[in-house]
């Protein structure tokens, strides 16, 4: 608890980097790396998404009516809280306020389980509702909306794969923040060295930003339009 | 070791709220808008909201304004190889119907 900064800095700077900083940029870089990896990736499901949707729009409109749109909301704004509190215990790390810093970091876990457990209770009326795509698919609004369940059902094999690799990457990022604050109340972390705070907090923000283009693309697609 | 201004630039706590603050308004307008009636603009006004948030969450909560350049050229590159993705796919699903082959 007692380390000092200088020998946090000393202790985690590895022998083939000049400095701290060279150390801290090369591992920010390799970070935006992996999520450049990342966004293509889940690029591919969105392209997935845009060839199906222009394919068959009707019966997208169809099942994304079905979609709870106030439940859909209130996650945006709890990984939009999250994300805040993200940044600022960064902030902490920047400026050397480790109680803080464990604290947001708290904060932010337990916003990222907000975001899962409404997940699930949307999950859960969705698998009751048949609305998982396989052999016991059923879309009860089809005949009503003039649109082949069948295509119906693409849109939904799209929303639970894009939201379930979104809630894994969810989950990974709770283990990841769960590490951080673990590692930050034992004084792990100071001003000189706090990258795995910086790139946690990268990867959280990302995961945060896929969602900012799944609320509108699954949720708001012309509510009234179509339909 | 290292000094204050070796360390990393950090930004105000205003500027973090700040951006919250307009996600959070964002979100409300864009949730609005969708049950207005705008014919196939619906979409485009929800996607030029979510990539204005999107480009916020990058530039400020990932600190991206601030980074080398080299961080930015690489993000550049990265949105510009996933428009390519899209755009490239779209050419051939939204043209099939343009030709008719004569030869069956």
């Amino acid at each position: 608890m007692a380390t000092s900064d200088i020998e946090i800095a000393e202790h985690n700077l590895q022998h083939h980097f000049a400095d701290m900083d060279q150390q801290r940029e090369t591992s920010t870089f390799g970070m935006w790396l992996f999520l450049v990896t990342e966004i293509m990736f889940f690029g591919g499901l969105f392209c997935a998404y845009l060839v199906y949707r222009a394919t068959y729009y009707e019966a997208f409109v169809a099942g994304s009516q079905t979609m709870n749109i106030w439940l859909g909301a209130t996650n945006t704004a709890v990984l939009i809280c999250s994300s805040l509190s993200m940044a600022m215990a960064v902030r902490c790390a920047q400026t050397d306020k480790r109680k803080m810093m464990v604290i947001l970091l708290l904060i932010t876990i337990m916003f990222g389980a907000a975001f899962l457990g409404i997940k699930g209770v949307e999950y859960h009326e969705h698998w009751v509702n048949h609305q998982f795509p396989g052999p016991n698919f059923q879309f009860e609004g089809a005949e009503a909306a003039g649109v082949n369940p069948q295509n119906v059902q693409i849109y939904f094999s799209l929303y639970w794969a894009m939201t379930g690799l979104h809630a894994l990457h969810m989950i990974i990022g709770i283990g990841l923040v769960t590490w951080i604050v673990i590692a930050g109340a034992r004084g792990a972390y100071s001003p000189d060295y706090y990258s795995p705070v910086e790139n946690v907090g990268l990867y959280w923000h990302f995961v945060d930003l896929v969602w900012i283009y799944l609320f509108p693309l699954l949720y708001l697609i012309s509510k009234k339009h179509g339909g | 070791m290292s000094t204050e201004e070796h360390r990393q630039h950090v930004i105000p706590s205003s500027v973090y709220v700040g951006i919250w603050a307009t996600l959070m308004v964002l979100t409300g307008v864009t949730v609005f808008a969708s049950f207005i009636e705008l014919g196939d603009w619906n979409i485009v006004l929800a996607l030029v909201i979510a990539t204005i948030k999107a480009t916020l969450v990058v530039l400020f909560f990932m600190h991206l304004y601030y980074s080398s350049k080299l961080t930015k050229v690489t993000m550049i590159a990265a949105i510009f190889f996933l428009f390519l993705l899209l755009a490239l796919s779209m050419t051939d699903y939204l043209t099939r119907g343009w030709i008719t082959n004569p030869v069956r």
